[in-house]
């Protein structure tokens, strides 16, 4: 993986000590709060209900063993022993204080990591496919690009006052595992009729109050031209993006107002003052980015093992079923390790956890790890014969729940119990979903479904490309929680669709096990999963299984 | 009264030219004005946290434009490098900044060539 240049590094050093300066500055009152607000967020410090919290970037998901155990020192350090892993490819620590700061900023530097732009009204932590480099049906590795976006975005001159915060997500595969389509700039790796690599850009996707898909605005980018491109698009969006509402400033409403055909006509016109300025030097430090993104040498050893203890042993299959993934090399696998275990903060994991984490990967894992923006760890790259023992450590250190992609594998945001914005609490709901389902043992039966839960209209925890999605508001002081159905994050994606009034927190549990229960009952097989059974048959049965018998009972 | 802040540190404001020197609001597009004659241009930054002001200087020298190019706002120095690294080559803050963010925290900024991805990707 990337490893940081001496400028990289000196950049990060010289970071820490601007933001120690700037909080010192706050403290003797150089800066006002107002003043100070956009800098302590633009260094990853948020201030939460009840403390500070510091969202820590992974960029590109891709984080090493040192740097997994350095987290989990940061972690007993600073914080209460755990962290939280975010849909965006973040850790947070919900519990720093203030004079701490510094301190777990250098304890990140050391390890080449960093907490820049990972809020604030800039250019985010960029995000990227988890399968990336691993996945059999990658075109082409998307972090050397991730990593090139993540140099040219930070402390870009131009770019850290924005209207509003800026997401990028990159794939290299077809089947998009970077909901690139609900990003403010979404890359997807194309071929031309010639063969050759390039990015297919969307822009203006984003959930939120005014969840949008995006629009293609360029269907063949050329490799070569991805900078400035990207900052042809950026320079359009700082001047035409609204800044007398916040809820109006993010891109895809300049995108709805200003029309796909001027915008992108702008966009074009900017692109081709902005593209002779870069003179080549970009492309030279991408050639050693990539060599530095080298699959690892993979092993060659029998996998009899594997396929004996497959047969064998119930459990084993059942985790190897729904954790594993098709590698490009089909002697290994990709294991996606679940942070879901049924009860439990979706996400969070504790110390100890992450030391296991980065134990596996040394000793298995060619030292690769990734964070899913699903809230799971990955092992991209574990030989099939290791794959009991690795299940086995996994088990023991209680990250062995074999539920992913199923319905207790939920994305959740961190809602009332953290976050200063919620409208209704998510955690709780997710873990008592999990539950539920596993007690009534049907999560294996029912497949894959994805349920997705956010506190509050900011959508954070992505319910809008939910299968099953839910948004928690506050009914006149009390909680209520609005069902969608039928999202979809996937490459097809579709923002999902509202199935009528809300519930109360006690009834959201058994108004998804009515959906679900309506899903196993008109199902044609067991091969037909909800998404396609929803698209066969629309809301019509969900709503009449959640509503009617309500009515029923009513009358 | 305002402060004019280079590299060097404070100084007064000097008096304006007297032809050859244009205003630009925040909200104006550089690509509308003649820059023929200008020496210098002054845009306008309504507050430290609307960036549209980098994108203008920026622009503005994509231009071509090689006259003196003045940031004009309550600016603070933590966006100093910034100012300097899109083209704008001195930054007029208000005196209230100026008193609650002396010289030396502008000084400190200064070396705004260092630590530069742009410059380094851009080459
Ligand atoms: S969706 Fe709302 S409640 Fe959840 S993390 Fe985002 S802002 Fe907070």
């Amino acid at each position: 993986m990337y490893s940081y240049s001496d400028f990289d590094e000196a950049f990060v050093r010289a970071r820490v000590a601007q933001f120690t300066d700037q909080i010192e500055r706050r403290l003797d009152g150089s800066l006002t709060e107002d003043e100070f607000r956009p800098l302590r967020l633009m260094n990853g410090l948020y201030l939460q209900l009840h403390a500070y919290m510091l969202r820590v970037a992974i960029p590109y998901g891709t984080v090493s063993p040192r740097q997994m155990r350095q987290l989990a020192m940061i972690a007993d350090t600073w914080d209460k022993g755990y962290g939280h892993f975010t849909t965006r490819q973040n850790i947070q620590f919900n519990w720093p204080k203030l004079p701490d700061v510094p301190a777990v900023l250098t304890a990140l530097a050391d390890v080449e990591m960093h907490a820049i732009q990972t809020s604030g009204n800039c250019v985010r932590n960029v995000t990227a496919d988890h399968f990336a480099g691993a996945a059999a049906d990658e075109i082409e590795d998307p972090r050397p690009y991730a990593e090139l976006l993540r140099q040219w975005s930070t402390d870009h001159p131009e770019f850290q006052f924005l209207p509003r915060k800026f997401k990028i997500a990159i794939t290299g595969a077809p089947k998009d595992r970077a909901v690139t389509k609900a990003h403010d700039i979404g890359l997807r790796m194309v071929r031309n009729a010639a063969g050759e690599t390039g990015f297919e850009v969307i822009v203006g996707g984003g959930l939120g109050r005014t969840p949008m898909i995006g629009m293609v605005v360029r269907a063949f980018l050329p490799v070569e031209d991805l900078l400035p491109y990207v900052e042809a698009v950026l320079s359009v969006y700082n001047v035409l993006g609204r800044r007398d509402n916040k809820y109006k400033a993010r891109i895809k409403i300049t995108l709805h107002e200003t029309g796909q055909t001027e915008i992108t006509r702008q966009i074009e016109a900017r692109f081709a003052e902005l593209k002779p300025l870069f003179g080549g030097q970009d492309q030279r430090l991408l050639a050693d980015i990539r060599a530095a993104f080298a699959p690892p040498v993979f092993r060659t050893a029998p996998t009899d093992a594997f396929d004996a203890f497959y047969r064998a042993d119930p459990v084993f299959r059942s985790w190897a079923d729904t954790n594993l993934s098709p590698h490009r090399n089909d002697q290994y696998a990709i294991v996606t390790v679940s942070i879901k275990a049924h009860g439990q903060t979706p996400g969070d994991a504790t110390s100890d956890q992450m030391r296991v984490l980065a134990d596996l990967a040394e000793t298995y894992g060619h030292s690769d790890l990734r964070i899913s923006h699903e809230q799971n760890v990955i092992l991209p790259h574990v030989h099939k014969s290791d794959l009991p023992t690795v299940h086995a450590a996994l088990v023991k250190a209680g990250l062995g729940t074999a539920n992913v992609g199923l319905i207790s594998d939920i994305i959740a945001c961190p809602g009332m119990d953290y976050c200063a914005l919620a409208t209704a609490r998510s955690i709780p709901v997710a873990q008592e979903i999990a539950l539920r389902f596993n007690e009534l043992q049907l999560e294996h039966d029912v497949g894959p479904l994805k349920i997705k839960i956010s506190g509050c209209i900011n959508a954070c925890g992505h319910h809008h490309v939910g299968h099953i999605g839910i948004l928690g508001l506050d009914r006149a002081g009390v909680e209520n929680y609005q069902i969608t159905l039928g999202g979809d994050g996937s490459e097809d994606a579709v923002i999902g669709e509202k199935t009528g009034p809300g519930f109360a927190y006690d009834q959201v549990v058994p108004a998804v096990e009515r959906i679900v229960l309506a899903y196993l009952g008109l199902r044609q097989s067991a091969e037909e999963t909800f998404l396609q059974a929803y698209a066969r048959v629309g809301i019509g049965p969900f709503k009449a299984a959640l509503y009617e018998a309500d009515a029923r009972d009513a009358a | 009264m305002s402060v004019l802040v280079t590299d060097t540190g404070f100084a007064p404001l000097p008096p304006a030219p007297q032809t050859g020197v244009a205003d630009l609001a925040h909200t104006d597009d550089p690509a509308a004005l003649n820059l023929a004659g200008l020496t210098l241009i002054r845009v306008h930054v309504p507050a430290f946290s609307d960036g549209r002001g980098f994108t203008i200087g920026r622009r503005l020298r994509m231009l071509g434009y090689t006259g003196t190019l003045h940031a004009v706002g309550p600016m603070i120095a933590d966006q100093y490098p910034m100012a300097r690294r899109v083209g704008f080559d001195a930054v007029e803050i208000p005196d209230e900044i100026a008193a609650r963010q002396p010289q030396s925290q502008w000084l400190t900024r200064a070396s705004w060539q260092a630590h530069d991805y742009q410059a380094r990707l851009k080459a």
